[in-house]
């Protein structure tokens, strides 16, 4: 039986079900009904919450029990990730898993608090200091928002790396139906982590350590892709976008094939890695993409850039980029942009 | 006649400078560690700074490596996961005092159930001897060559009388490791910290002033008498909370 529930609530079961057994946060919209739901559903399933003093506290909470054997999650939004970045490069330097979520505002500094997509480079390429990557799943449903919460946990572990769900304010505050999957446990050890000797946690003196990060990051790189095709067959423009943005894509394919026009949508799911075997997958046909993004810059556009160069047959296909800031874009202004690049009042996105 | 002391078991040959106080923490900690039953079951979140070097100088044991100032907050995390563990944190005074600040103060408000050892020789030791917040007036660091100007960076900060302060926690103490009498009561000061988490799950912190001959630019005996002379002008010796236990 389906439940009627909000984004950030449903993140936060997914969390739960997936076996999060100690939930640490601060306060930011618009994630704040993450926390606050699981203020009471924690503690009421023998569980453990704790508001901390910070972001970085909260991270860092996170970071000190997980090493120690607990399966984790924290929440936050834009600037308050950006405080737990330190934590997550941590995390990444000794192999920590580790699950949290950016409900994402738009814009820098301290942004507008509804929605948009602006984090969507930051995140993809660390963050932090170093180079290291985090597998980042972007719903863009409720349902999506508790199952990419459920399985992180498990996908973290298999990598022992860090796992992002990289949402948006609107996926956050919207409510649809969702289906509640069974719990998991709650605990789990990993080698090396429970009780064991100073050597072994400090995995960056080993003189291996950084072919090892990124062998590490070359094989998650190759098995964790993830993308939806929707209407791709004789497309010759292929959107491209992921989040809130991809459903009102989504609708403008519906709309342009109903004009006869040859349009698909090419949804990113991992942000990262970012789905270049989506690219190989898609028809010889295509000659243009739009990246439809909630942000001021194209970001989404420089990884369609690199995957154009990766993917050869087309090395020689156009890139534009529609970035409608705050609010995703309507299905009208999508079409408006399509139109205005096939009457090549366009110009390309770099 | 003399009586050889045994060796704590954890203990082994360190690489702090000569005349550090880091080295004399870590042997009294390890001898509360036997006498307390502990030395199987401890965590240790080790600070950023000459307090990450508490790798070398114990045999085995289990430690985590914190982020510059983070170590309580970690410790809290390791905590929730293994109540049964002692989880102390082992930091200095510009990781604990300055950069951390918030998270120590924040340890002590919650009165988290573990156990901060702050390691006070009053300047950056690791990165060469810089200027901390518990400099003392006039005292010369490598970024405070004229010595420390109380007009333009304040005076020596005391966190842990802050700390004493907050209901939630139960013992607050500072000790300095420069005399016998001094090093005997250092380590009653640990033991009781320590055996307030184990027995009621209670938030202690004790300071140990250091000797740093090293970045002081002093010969060690120089430097144990600097802190008798002036460090304790500022940072008097003595438990300031918990006393009646």
């Amino acid at each position: 039986m389906k439940k009627l529930m909000k984004g950030n609530e449903a993140l936060a079961e997914g969390a739960v079900r997936g076996g999060a057994m100690l939930f640490a946060g601060y306060p930011i919209t618009p994630q704040s009904e993450v926390m606050e739901y699981l203020s009471w559903r924690m503690p009421e399933l023998g569980r453990f919450f704790q508001q901390t003093e910070s972001e970085t506290a909260a991270m860092f909470t996170v970071y000190g029990a997980r090493q120690a054997g607990m399966r984790t999650f924290t929440s936050s939004s834009a600037v308050g990730i950006s405080l737990m970045q330190e934590a997550i490069s941590g995390m990444c330097a000794k192999s920590i898993p580790g699950v949290f979520a950016n409900v994402q505002r738009c814009g820098p500094g301290l942004g507008f608090a509804l929605e948009g997509q602006g984090d969507y480079l930051r995140d993809t390429r660390g963050g932090g200091n170093g180079d290291y990557r985090v597998i980042i799943l972007a719903p863009n449903s409720v349902q999506e928002m508790m199952d990419f919460a459920y399985e992180a946990f498990e996908l973290s572990e298999k990598w022992r790396n860090p796992v992002e769900i990289l949402s948006e304010g609107k996926i956050g505050q919207m409510m649809e139906p969702v289906e509640l999957p069974e719990f998991k446990p709650t605990a789990r050890a990993i080698d090396g982590m429970d009780g064991v000797p100073a050597e072994v946690l400090l995995d960056h003196e080993n003189p291996n350590f950084v072919k090892n990060l990124g062998d590490k990051i070359a094989a998650m790189e190759e098995a964790e892709q993830r993308w939806e095709l929707y209407r791709c067959e004789d497309a010759e423009t292929i959107f491209v976008a992921f989040g809130l943005p991809s459903r009102t894509s989504r609708g403008a394919v519906d709309k342009l094939r109903e004009n006869g026009e040859k349009v698909g949508l090419l949804r990113v799911i991992s942000a990262w890695p970012f789905p270049r075997k989506g690219f190989e997958a898609l028809p010889d046909t295509v000659r243009n993409f739009i990246t439809v993004e909630s942000c001021v810059a194209g970001q989404v556009l420089e990884d369609v850039l690199i995957a154009t160069k990766r993917v050869t047959k087309f090395h020689d296909a156009k890139v534009y980029g529609l970035y409608s800031g705050a609010v995703a874009a309507k299905v009208g202004q999508i079409m408006e942009k399509y139109y205005a690049v096939q009457n090549g009042n366009c110009k390309e996105g770099f | 006649m003399a009586v050889a002391k045994k060796r704590p078991t954890l203990t082994k040959d360190h690489g702090f400078c000569a005349g550090c106080g880091h080295g004399l923490f870590i042997r009294l900690l390890h001898e509360v560690l036997d006498e307390t039953g502990y030395a199987g079951n401890f965590i240790c979140v080790d600070g950023v700074g000459c307090s990450s070097n508490y790798f070398m100088a114990t045999t085995k044991g289990s430690a985590i490596e914190s982020h510059h100032g983070k170590a309580p907050t970690i410790a809290r995390g390791v905590k929730l996961a293994r109540p049964e563990t002692l989880v102390f944190t082992y930091q200095g005074d510009g990781d604990a005092y300055v950069i951390g600040l918030s998270e120590t103060l924040n340890a002590a408000h919650f009165g988290a159930p573990i156990t901060t050892f702050v390691i006070n020789n009053n300047n950056y030791g690791m990165t060469g001897g810089q200027m901390s917040w518990t400099t003392l007036p006039g005292q010369k660091t490598t970024t405070s060559p004229g010595g420390r100007n109380p007009e333009q960076t304040g005076l020596p900060i005391d966190p842990l009388q802050m700390a004493a302060r907050f209901d939630a926690v139960a013992y607050a103490a500072r000790g300095a490791l420069n005399s016998p009498r001094n090093i005997n009561m250092a380590k009653k000061y640990i033991r009781k910290a320590i055996e307030l988490q184990i027995r009621d799950g209670k938030y202690a912190i004790v300071e140990l002033l250091s000797p740093c001959p090293t970045d002081w630019n002093m010969a060690p005996v120089k430097a144990i008498e600097w802190i008798d002379q002036e460090v304790t002008k500022y940072y008097p010796l003595g438990e300031f909370k918990g006393t009646e236990e």
